[in-house]
């Protein structure tokens, strides 16, 4: 059983005068065998916050923390953090076999023989439904569905507590994406596995996730269990994404088409001041005149009082206590 | 494996990689036993014979010590091989290990090594050469030492530049999460990935390295007297040019032909390997097959968009590949129709020979192919230009590519008025911020005056639309133009191609892989499987009365926001065949949960089952119990009466 908890990230790129805050002073807790969804727009700094953890971008502020633990401190094998990339063409050496990707993580006793390795990949195998004579081959021989499942094999490999899948089926396609998103909910609790999964699609992070996180320029701006939120969304940018998500039953000229709609989304080299989504809120002070707190005042302060820690100066207070 | 093996043995298939690599081969055969068979008689002293000119004893004429030139030329390939190679070698080492230094250490040190390799590469290697050789002294250790130093920075600024390349990709990154060493990451991922084009670039180095030997040599401080290489033969036989012109030519001929075979035999290598053009050896092209030319229907007057049988072949390694294999619908004027379909179901092959598009190798054919009544596979290119220029707007998936990065937005969408309608300069200018206005750019006469890079992924793709509105659009075909986007962002593109539609009556043709963004924008819906459209139905028919079990199995396998979270998505087994392996029978059938031997056996014709439903499949699902319960195809002798409970008729 294991925590994974952001406190207080940022992530700059550049110098001071020329710098991006692609994640800025974020906290989140992925809880202990829960999957937290991580959605937000391209940009939004979601895969950075991923990589942050794994060590892959560099942490300018705050610590990342797995039990307690420092994630720099954590021994390099095995590593009980572990990652699933986007793209499985590129995320598999095409020169080393899928055997050999996968025993690369294993950490097993230095007395082990070949043939416990061997074994120990099988099952690896076997636990994303693949074949045993999948270990032999070259990456280029499986299509993108199966390359996915090795990539969580050689994730799983490390025996984790914490998975991070990032944008893991968004490189599949629609009748491959539905296999693996069972596979991942499934040995997510078969394994008791901490999970954070990112994703720009909505629908899949509703499928997958116990609680989501709306990311916005660097910031979550919202933050709780998925039926919660998203029966009951606090930002407006969630409420925007929920209305924006295409389903059955919804035609494209549903919803209201208002002059902020069409605003372009803001650029994270020159985040708007106070609250980032203001230039682009329809409750906010382009609509509305008397709220130009939104144009000054950052809303992330005070979130922690408010539901689902809403970084929005008219959210709803909190009553009780939801998020674990 | 055995297919990079079959790469590298099209070397041989080259007429010049053939030459060359026979050239090499004689090159080392005689290193090999040059010395074994000539040895003694090169290195004999002949004091009867000092100086001579060419004789039927001595081909070339014998040195100032009476040996025999041609037999020294021949002896001395080993040493001028040998020298080469090791030069070469340690240059590759060398490097190798510099280049991937920087990956290896940490990052300061690693800039420090990329800085001292920039500065090295700049200066002259011969240069370098000469330098190092007046430090470790004159001879052969000293020159080996010094062009393998000289030729180091070149390969291990390759070895960066190839390093950083793969150390960028995402298998590095999953290592290096594994909790993998720095040294292992280098030797187990980025080594072998970067291993073929530094083998080459080494050939070539080779040949290099045998020239500077020589110049090295021939200077006096390469090869060092009792031994011998080309460049001393040369240097030898240059005092006495002019009496015997043979001592200096032929130590300078085996110089240029061994140089010549190292380099073209790299070159040769590098682009067999590097640009990957298989030998284009194709049958005839395929014979276009009339059938399954899905019935066009008569709908309320004149179509727009009328396709016949389209197919678009390309010719791959075992004869020609046919991804677009026989389809057939109609678009009228106004209307918005959807084409769904996974990657390799062949709709952006459709929508690309719709817009004439598919670049030779590719062939498109079609016993009908016409967009506003004319045909677009017999018309001239000229004459199609301005009817395409102005009516037809298309939109593709990542709007950066099809922008002109070094133009600014306006001018690019003013070139469409000014080359198709003749518009001035300014005139055009004030149209293009006019459209962008009208896709609702905000600020659009600033935003005319910038580059692709200043906008935003959806804000490019609403220029690209504007671009489209140019002219005047009767026709919109949008590949994938939101996949690229966020979904508020996605909304406002759809909701901007509606808008078009509805105020200038222009037909949109919107090809998505994602049924729900279809479904929420088109009226119709074309689904499209391994080739083929194997339904056509109108949206309200969708997820009500989808008949084709691919349709129903797509539609069930992808998470919506209303699906059961407490259960497991529906898969669909398998994968979809690929273009050069199509079964007989329905390419679904394979993964086909109700497929019986008559689908693995015959290709199912798309024929009409209800007033606008057209469906490819023996054996249907139910529709709603009280619908149309006998399939009829509308107008193929082939076509069969189905009842939707089983067999056919």
């Amino acid at each position: 059983m294991s925590e994974l908890v952001f406190d207080g990230v940022s992530v700059r790129y550049g110098n001071r005068r020329k710098g991006l805050t692609a994640v800025d002073r974020v906290s989140l807790t992925v809880p202990a065998g829960k999957t937290v969804g991580l959605v937000g727009e391209s940009g939004s700094g979601k895969s950075t916050l991923a990589r942050a953890a794994v060590g892959l971008s560099p942490v300018s502020a705050g610590r990342v923390l797995l039990n307690g633990t420092d994630v720099r401190r954590l021994p390099r094998r095995p590593r009980p953090l572990q990652m699933v990339f986007q793209d499985p063409y590129s995320s598999l050496n095409p020169r080393m076999s899928i055997g050999g990707s996968i025993a690369e993580v294993m950490h097993l006793d230095g007395r082990a023989g070949a043939a416990a390795r061997r074994a120990e990949v099988v099952r690896l195998l076997e636990l994303v439904n693949l074949g045993p004579d999948c270990a032999d081959v070259l990456p280029g021989r499986l299509s993108g569905g199966q390359r996915q499942r090795v990539a969580l094999a050689r994730a799983l490999a490390g025996r984790p507590q914490v998975v991070i899948a990032d944008e893991i089926t968004s490189a599949l396609d629609v009748s491959v994406q539905g296999a693996v998103l069972n596979l991942v909910r499934d040995l997510q609790r078969r394994l008791n596995l901490s999970m954070l999964f990112i994703s720009h699609n909505l629908a899949v992070v509703r499928y997958v996730s116990d609680i989501v996180a709306v990311m916005y320029l660097g910031r979550i701006v919202e933050v709780g269990p998925v039926e919660q939120v998203l029966a009951d969304p606090q930002h407006p940018y969630t409420r925007d994404l929920l209305d924006a998500a295409p389903t059955r039953h919804s035609r494209l000229t549903s919803g209201g088409t208002t002059e902020v709609a069409d605003t372009e989304p803001a650029d994270p080299h020159r985040p708007p001041p106070g609250c980032g989504y203001h230039p682009r809120c329809p409750v906010g002070p382009l609509v509305r005149a008397d709220r130009d707190v939104c144009a000054t005042t950052d809303p992330s302060h005070g979130a922690e009082g408010r539901l689902h820690a809403v970084a929005c100066h008219f959210g709803r207070p909190e009553h009780r206590h939801e998020t674990g | 494996m055995s297919r990079r093996r079959v790469k590298w043995l099209a070397v041989f298939r080259t007429p010049v990689g053939a030459s060359s690599a026979v050239l090499l081969a004689l090159m080392f055969a005689l290193a090999v036993f040059g010395p074994i068979l000539w040895g003694e008689a090169a290195s004999e002293f002949d004091t009867g014979a000092i100086q001579q000119g060419p004789s039927a004893e001595h081909l070339l004429g014998t040195d100032q010590l009476g040996r025999d030139i041609f037999h020294r030329v021949l002896v001395a390939t080993r040493l001028s091989l040998e020298l080469a190679l090791l030069s070469t070698a340690i240059g590759l080492v060398i490097g190798t290990i510099l280049g991937t230094a920087p990956t290896v250490l940490p990052r300061r040190l690693g800039r420090t090594v990329t800085a001292a390799v920039n500065i090295a590469v700049a200066i002259p290697g011969l240069l370098l050469a000469l330098f190092f050789a007046v430090i470790f002294g004159v001879g052969t250790s000293g020159a080996v030492l010094a062009i393998a130093l000289a030729g180091a920075p070149s390969f291990a600024r390759l070895t960066q530049t190839l390093a950083a390349s793969v150390a960028g990709r995402d298998f590095v990154s999953a290592a290096r999460v594994a909790g993998v060493g720095r040294v292992r990451l280098l030797t187990r991922h980025i080594l072998p990935n970067i291993g073929e084009p530094l083998v080459v670039s080494g050939t070539i180095g080779a040949g290099n390295a045998l020239l500077a030997f020589a110049g090295l040599s021939f200077l006096g401080i390469g090869v060092q007297a009792p031994d011998y290489d080309w460049g001393r033969l040369l240097s030898e036989g240059l005092d006495r040019i002019y009496i015997n012109p043979g001592a200096a030519l032929a130590p300078g001929i085996a110089v240029v032909i061994a140089g010549l075979a190292f380099n073209l035999f790299g070159e040769t290598v590098a682009a067999v390997v590097g640009v990957r053009t298989p030998s284009r050896k194709t049958g005839p092209r395929p014979a276009p097959v009339t059938r399954d030319a899905a019935a066009v229907d008569s709908g309320p007057g004149e179509p727009i968009l009328a396709v016949e049988n389209l197919r678009v072949a390309f010719p791959g390694r075992s004869g020609w590949t046919t991804p677009v294999r026989g389809v057939g619908f109609t678009v009228h004027p106004g209307e918005s129709v959807g084409v769904v379909g996974e990657s390799g179901s062949g709709k952006s092959l459709t929508a690309l020979a719709l817009s004439r598009l598919i670049e030779t190798p590719g062939v498109v054919s079609a016993d009908r192919l016409e967009f506003a009544g004319t045909p677009l596979l017999t018309t001239s290119e000229r004459e199609l230009r301005t009817l395409l220029g102005t009516s037809m707007a298309m939109v593709f998936q990542d709007p950066m590519t099809s922008f002109n990065p070094t133009m600014r937005v306006g001018r690019q969408l003013a070139e469409v008025s000014r080359h198709h309608q003749g518009l001035p300069r300014r005139a055009a200018f004030a149209r293009a911020v006019d459209r962008l206005r009208a896709v609702r750019v905000p600020g659009a006469e600033r935003r005319a005056r910038q580059y692709p890079h200043e906008f935003s992924g959806g804000m490019r793709q609403r220029a690209m639309i504007g671009m489209g509105l140019m002219g005047d659009p009767r026709l919109v075909i949008a590949d994938e133009p939101t996949t690229a986007l966020d979904v508020t962002v996605q909304r406002q593109v759809l909701r901007l191609l509606a808008e078009v539609r509805a105020a200038k009556r222009a037909a949109i043709l919107l090809i998505s892989h994602d049924i729900t963004v279809v479904a929420q924008t088109c009226d119709r819906i074309l689904v499209m499987y391994a080739g083929r459209i194997v339904e056509d139905l109108p949206t309200g028919d969708l997820f009500t009365a989808p008949r084709h079990p691919y349709t129903r199995a797509l539609l069930a396998a992808v998470p919506d926001m209303e699906t059961d979270r407490d259960r497991e998505l529906a898969v669909i087994p398998g994968r979809p065949p690929e273009p050069d392996r199509m079964p007989v029978g329905c390419a679904f059938a394979p993964r086909c949960p109700v497929a019986d031997d008559r689908c693995r056996e015959e290709d199912p014709v798309l024929g009409r089952i209800a007033n606008a439903h057209r469906v490819a499949c023996w054996h249907p699902a139910d529709a709603e119990p009280p619908r149309v319960t006998a399939l009829v195809s509308a107008e193929h002798d082939r076509a069969a009466t189905v009842n939707p409970a089983g067999g056919g008729a």
